[in-house]
C-alpha cells in the first residue's frame, strides 16, 4: 500500500508519522507543500505541527499552498485523506471537511493521553477496529470543535462523527471533554468517509514503551482495510 | 554623537574599562564601536567576574568530546552517536515580559545547540518564581509557561523534563534556565572557528530589527524601580522562522560547504562575528549594507547590537554560495554574503563605503577585563538542636498531606501538560519523574536528563549545596537506570560586586566542582548568570545543574510507580536525621537556620553505583532518589504514581520517627523488589558496603505508616495534585 505525508514548513509530526505508517506496512513517500503533483497513493496524510506558524488561523495559510489543488481533487474523486491535529485543521480550512478548530476551552495548550470512542465504524478507517474505545494522545492548542447547528445536525443526519472524546468505559460526558469540543468530537468524516479529520495523534502510540499501543491498533487496522 | 567618559559608563562600562579601551585602541573609539565593546566586556558576554573560578571545573574525561567554550558541550555516547547539550539562562528579560523572555530563551538554547550540528530531542527547564502570594507571581508563572510551551511546541521538540520552585527570593528577579539536548554523528559536529582567508560570510535566517538592543548589557546589570523601560531590550520570538532555520542548517549540513558556523545570541552580530575571528585567529570585514533588516534607515550600532532572533552567521567554502542559496530559499529564509574572512586579525566594518569601525578581535576578546573579585566565605552554621517536644502535637498524616500538597513539592502537572512532551515519537520516561528519557531513534539505546538546584542549601552553605546538587542529579539519573556522563550548569546569583554574592558564587562553583570531579561526572557547558537583584536584594544562590546519562537498553528503564503487591521496599543509604533546612524544618516546623545536609562523596558514588549493578541485574522493580521532604515524601510519590500503598516501619535505631521519615539526609533511594530476590540483592548490597534499611512492603491502596497511622492513597494524590491548578485557576 502505498502513502503519502505532505510536509509544510512548519509541520513536526511528518517524521512520526512516517515512522508509523513504514511500520505497519506502507510504502510512504514524503511530499513538500511546494511539489504540485502527488505520487501514486492509497492513502495521503496531513500531518501535525505548525503549518505556517499557525499565523493567521491553524491551518488557513496550508490550505492554499500548491500541494492542496492536488490532494483536493485527490480527496473530491473518492481518495482517502487523512488528517491528524493540524492537519485536521488544513482539511477544516480547505473545506473538505465542515465546521472550524477553536482555541481550546481552558486557553492552555494541553498534552495528554485521552479516551475516545469510535462512534462510526461504517466506513474504512474503522471498519472491524478491534476495540470500540482507543487511549490516544492529544497535543494541541486550538482543537475545540465548532459549527453551527444545522452543521451538527447533518453530520450527525450522516453519521459523520468519527471519535468522541469519552472515558474510559466510553461514557460521553463533558467532564472528560479536554478542549470545549462541540458534542465532544474528536474527529469527523466528509459526508462520503473517505475523509478523516481528528485531533488525538495515533502516531505517538504505536509502542508499550510509548505512551502507549491503542495507536497500533488504529494503523494495523487502517492497511487490513487497505488491502 | 560624541564618545566620552559619560557615554561609556551609560552603555554599562566602568570608568577604568573605558579607560582600557581608549589605551588599547590608542583612540577614543567611536559609537558604534563603543557599542560594540560594551556587548563584549559585559559581565553575560564575558564573563568577566567567574572566569577566574570557572576554570578550576573538571571538564574532560573519557566521554567528552567538547568541553566548554563552543556553543553546547558534546559527549560520546557509543557508536557513531554523540549528544550536545547545554544550560541557558533568560532571567532578566523574562520577568520584564515573561511570555517573550522564556520563548527567546527557549529558542536561544535550541540554537547553541543545532549550530553545532545537532537535531535537538528534548528540551528541559528550570524555573523559580517569587512566593505564591506575592502579586506578581501567577502572571509571570503563566507567561513564562505558555511562553516556554509556545516556543518548544512549535519546533516540535519534546519538554521531557522540569523543576519549579517558589522562594520570596525570586520576587523581584525569577529564573528561567532552559536546556536543550540534540543528537548529532561523531563526524558531523560543526564548530564555530573560522578558517581560511578570503571566505564569504553568510548571514541566514530572520531580518535584523530594532529588537533585543542592549539585551546582554541589561542582562549584566541590577534591577531597578524603572525596569518596565526595560522592555525594549527584549527580544521577540518567531518559532515557525526557527523551525525553518533548523531544518535548512541540517541540510545544508548535511554537506561539506560550512567552515563555521555561530548563531546570533547575545549581543548578536557582535558576538558571533567576534567569536569566529578570535577563534580562527583571522579577522572578519562586514558591509553592513548587505545586512537584511526588517526597518528602514537602521544605523551601523543598531545593526551590530541587535539581538533580534532566528539569525545564523556561516564562513562558507568558495563557490558553495548558489547551492546554499538554493537550500535557505526552499526554506523561504533570508541568505546575504556580508561580508569575508580577512588577514588582519580586525573587525572592520564598513557602511554606505564607509570604515564604520576597525578594532582589532584580541582586544575585544582576550584583552577583555578579568576580575578577582572580593569574596567572602560561608561558615558553616550550627546544627539546630530541634527538640523532641516540637514534635508532640504534630500528626504524621497531616504533616504529609501538607507536604505533598507544598508549593515546591506538589504535582506540576498543570505546567508539563502545556509543554508537548511526546512529539518526536522517543519519549519514553514523561515529566514527573526523576528524570526525562528520550530513545536515541532507531536505536535501543536512550538519554537520561535532569534538571536540579537547592538554593535554600546553598543559601546555607554554599560549598555543601554546590556539591549537593551535582549529587542529586548523578541520583535521579540513576534513578531511571542511566548511567551518569557529564552535567551542564547556570548558575545564577546576584551582583558579583557584592563580596558575599560573589562568596557564594566561588563556594557553589568549588562544591560543585568537587562532586563532578569525584563523580566524574565533567562539565561540559554552562552560563553564569550575575545580577539577579532589585536593587539591594539579590535570589538566594542558584546554581542549576543539567546531567545527561545514557541506558544502554531501553527496555531496562526504571520508573518511580510502585509496580507489584507484597514486593518489599528497602531503603539505601544511611538515614541519620538531618532535619535542617529540610522543608519539615523550614515549613512545618518553621525553622530556617542549621546547615544543610552532610555530603558523603564516597557514599553517594557507591551507593550510585551498586543501585546501577543491582538495576542491570534486574532486581529493581521501581526506584525513586529521596530528596526534599524525605523517605516518606519520596515513597508517598512512588505510591501515587503507582497507585498502590505501602506499610512501612522505623528501623530500630535511635532517632526519633519524624526524624526518620522527613529527614533529608544524601545519597539515599527508595527501591522495590521481589521478595525471593531479597537474598541476592542483600548480599550485593553487603558486599558493596552500601548500608540499607528493610522499610516495608507494598499494598493494594493504603500508605500506613508504623501500623498507628494510615491515609489512603486517593487523598494522597488529592493532596499532591489540587495545589497548583486551585492556585492558577484563581
Amino acid at each position: 500500500m502505498n502513502s503519502s505525508v505532505i510536509t509544510f514548513p512548519g509541520s513536526n509530526c511528518d517524521r512520526d508519522m512516517n515512522v508509523a505508517l513504514k511500520k505497519f506496512g506502507f510504502k510512504n513517500k514524503m511530499v513538500w507543500h511546494d511539489d504540485i503533483e502527488l505520487p501514486k497513493s492509497d492513502l495521503i496524510v496531513l500531518p501535525g505541527g505548525f503549518s505556517y506558524g499557525d499565523y493567521l488561523r491553524c491551518g488557513s495559510m496550508a490550505s492554499k499552498s500548491k500541494i492542496m489543488k492536488s490532494v483536493i481533487s485527490f480527496a473530491k474523486d473518492g481518495g482517502k485523506v487523512m488528517g491528524i491535529c493540524n492537519g485536521f485543521q488544513i482539511l477544516v480550512e480547505s473545506g473538505l471537511l465542515p465546521g472550524v478548530l477553536l482555541r481550546n476551552k481552558y486557553l492552555d495548550f494541553i498534552c495528554k493521553n485521552v479516551f475516545v470512542k469510535v462512534n462510526d465504524k461504517d466506513n474504512f478507517y474503522f471498519n472491524d477496529i478491534k476495540k470500540n474505545i482507543l487511549e490516544l494522545h492529544i497535543a494541541h492548542n486550538e482543537g475545540s470543535y465548532f459549527c453551527s447547528k444545522e452543521q451538527v445536525k447533518e453530520i450527525d443526519d450522516n453519521n459523520q462523527v468519527a471519535l468522541l472524546y469519552s472515558d474510559e468505559n466510553g461514557n460521553v460526558n463533558e467532564k472528560d471533554n479536554p478542549n470545549g469540543s462541540i458534542k465532544n468530537i474528536a474527529g469527523i468524516f466528509n459526508k462520503e468517509k473517505n475523509i478523516l479529520g481528528m485531533m488525538p495523534h495515533p502516531e505517538r502510540m504505536i509502542e508499550p514503551f510509548l505512551s502507549g499501543e491503542d495507536g497500533s491498533i488504529f494503523f494495523e487496522n487502517l492497511i487490513n482495510n487497505l488491502k | 554623537m560624541i564618545v566620552d567618559e559619560q557615554v561609556a559608563v551609560d552603555h554599562g562600562l566602568k570608568k577604568d574599562e573605558f579607560k582600557k579601551i581608549c589605551d588599547l585602541l590608542k583612540r577614543v573609539p567611536n559609537i558604534t564601536e563603543l557599542g560594540i565593546f560594551s556587548a563584549m566586556w559585559n559581565e553575560h558576554c564575558s564573563y568577566k567576574s567567574s572566569r577566574l573560578h570557572l576554570k578550576n571545573l573538571p571538564t574532560s574525561g573519557k566521554k567528552v568530546i567538547q568541553g566548554p567554550g563552543e556553543n553546547a558541550g558534546v559527549i560520546d555516547i557509543d557508536d557513531d552517536d554523540a549528544i550536545v547539550f547545554k544550560i541557558e539562562s533568560h532571567n532578566h528579560p523574562s520577568f520584564i515580559e515573561p511570555y517573550q523572555g522564556a520563548a527567546t530563551g527557549v529558542g536561544g538554547i535550541m540554537r547553541d545547540i543545532f549550530t553545532m550540528g545537532a537535531r535537538p530531542i528534548a528540551n528541559l527547564n528550570s524555573i523559580h518564581f517569587g512566593s505564591p502570594q506575592h502579586k506578581k507571581t501567577k502572571n509571570l508563572l503563566r507567561g513564562v509557561v505558555r511562553g516556554i510551551g509556545g516556543y518548544g511546541n512549535c519546533m516540535g521538540v519534546p519538554t521531557i523534563a522540569g523543576q519549579t520552585n517558589f522562594d520570596e527570593s525570586y520576587n523581584g528577579n525569577i529564573l528561567v534556565n532552559a536546556m536543550t539536548i540534540g543528537l548529532v554523528k561523531k563526524g558531523k559536529i560543526f564548530y564555530s572557528k573560522a578558517a581560511g582567508l578570503g571566505k564569504p560570510l553568510i548571514y541566514v535566517g530572520s531580518k535584523t530589527g530594532r529588537d533585543g538592543i542592549h539585551g546582554a548589557s541589561m542582562a549584566s546589570a541590577v534591577f531597578d524601580e524603572n525596569i518596565e523601560e526595560k522592555k525594549p531590550t527584549v527580544q521577540v520570538g518567531d518559532p515557525f522562522t526557527e523551525k525553518l532555520l533548523l531544518e535548512a542548517c541540517l541540510e545544508l549540513m548535511a554537506g561539506d560547504s560550512i567552515i563555521a558556523i555561530q548563531d546570533m545570541g547575545a549581543a548578536g552580530l557582535t558576538s558571533s562575528s567576534i567569536e569566529m575571528a578570535s577563534k580562527g585567529g583571522l579577522g572578519i570585514e562586514i558591509n553592513l549594507n548587505k545586512v537584511p533588516c526588517r526597518e528602514a534607515k537602521m544605523t551601523p550600532y543598531e545593526i551590530m547590537l541587535s539581538e533580534s532572533q532566528e539569525r545564523m552567521l556561516i564562513v562558507l567554502e568558495n563557490g558553495k554560495e548558489e547551492m546554499a542559496k538554493k537550500i535557505f530559499d526552499k526554506w523561504n529564509l533570508d541568505f546575504a554574503v556580508i561580508g569575508k574572512t580577512i588577514k588582519s586579525k580586525k573587525i572592520e566594518l564598513y557602511f554606505n563605503e564607509k570604515k564604520v569601525a576597525n578594532i582589532p578581535v584580541d582586544i575585544l576578546v582576550e584583552n577583555a577585563p578579568m576580575y578577582n573579585r572580593k569574596w567572602k566565605k560561608t561558615k558553616l552554621p550550627k546544627r539546630i538542636q530541634i527538640k523532641k517536644e516540637q514534635f508532640k502535637n504534630l500528626k504524621i498524616i497531616n504533616v504529609l498531606n501538607k507536604i505533598l500538597s507544598s508549593p515546591n513539592v506538589c504535582s506540576k502537572e498543570w505546567i508539563w501538560q502545556q509543554y508537548d512532551h511526546t512529539v518526536m515519537g522517543d519519549t519514553i520516561q514523561k515529566p514527573g519523574g526523576d528524570a526525562g528519557v528520550v530513545r536515541i531513534h532507531g536505536t535501543n539505546k536512550a538519554i537520561a536528563a535532569s534538571v536540579d538546584s537547592s538554593a535554600v542549601y546553598c543559601w546555607s552553605h554554599p560549598l555543601s549545596g554546590g556539591k549537593q546538587i551535582v549529587c542529586e542529579s548523578w541520583r535521579n539519573l540513576i534513578s531511571v537506570g542511566a548511567k551518569p556522563i557529564a552535567i551542564t550548569n547556570c548558575l545564577n546569583f546576584g551582583s558579583p560586586e557584592n563580596e558575599n554574592n560573589m562568596g557564594e558564587f566561588v563556594e557553589c562553583v568549588q562544591g560543585l566542582g568537587e562532586a563532578s570531579l569525584y563523580l566524574d561526572f565533567p562539565v561540559v557547558s554552562g552560563n553564569v548568570s550575575f545580577y539577579n537583584q532589585t536593587k539591594d536584594i539579590g535570589i538566594k544562590p542558584t546554581p542549576t545543574i543539567g546531567g545527561v546519562g545514557l541506558i544502554k537498553d531501553y527496555k531496562n528503564m526504571i520508573t518511580m510507580n510502585l509496580k507489584e503487591i507484597d514486593s518489599l521496599l528497602l531503603v539505601i543509604g544511611k538515614t541519620e536525621g538531618h532535619l535542617d533546612q529540610s522543608l519539615f524544618s523550614r515549613d512545618i516546623l518553621n525553622e530556617k537556620n542549621g546547615p544543610p545536609p552532610e555530603i558523603n562523596l564516597f557514599n553517594e558514588k557507591n551507593n550510585g553505583e551498586t543501585l546501577l549493578r543491582l538495576i542491570e541485574k534486574k532486581y529493581i522493580l521501581s526506584a525513586h532518589d529521596v530528596s526534599l521532604g524525605g523517605i516518606i515524601t519520596a515513597l508517598s510519590k512512588m505510591c501515587i504514581k503507582g497507585k498502590k500503598g505501602a506499610k512501612l516501619k522505623k528501623p530500630n535505631y535511635l532517632i526519633n520517627q519524624f526524624e526518620y521519615l522527613f529527614s533529608e539526609d544524601q545519597g539515599r533511594y527508595i527501591i522495590e523488589i521481589d521478595k525471593n530476590n531479597f537474598e541476592n540483592v542483600m548480599k550485593i548490597l553487603e558486599k558493596n558496603s552500601v548500608y540499607f534499611d528493610e522499610l516495608g512492603v507494598v499494598l493494594e491502596s493504603d500508605l500506613i505508616i508504623d501500623d498507628k497511622s494510615k491515609v489512603s492513597i486517593d487523598d494522597l494524590i488529592r493532596s499532591h495534585t489540587t495545589w497548583l491548578t486551585n492556585y492558577m485557576s484563581n
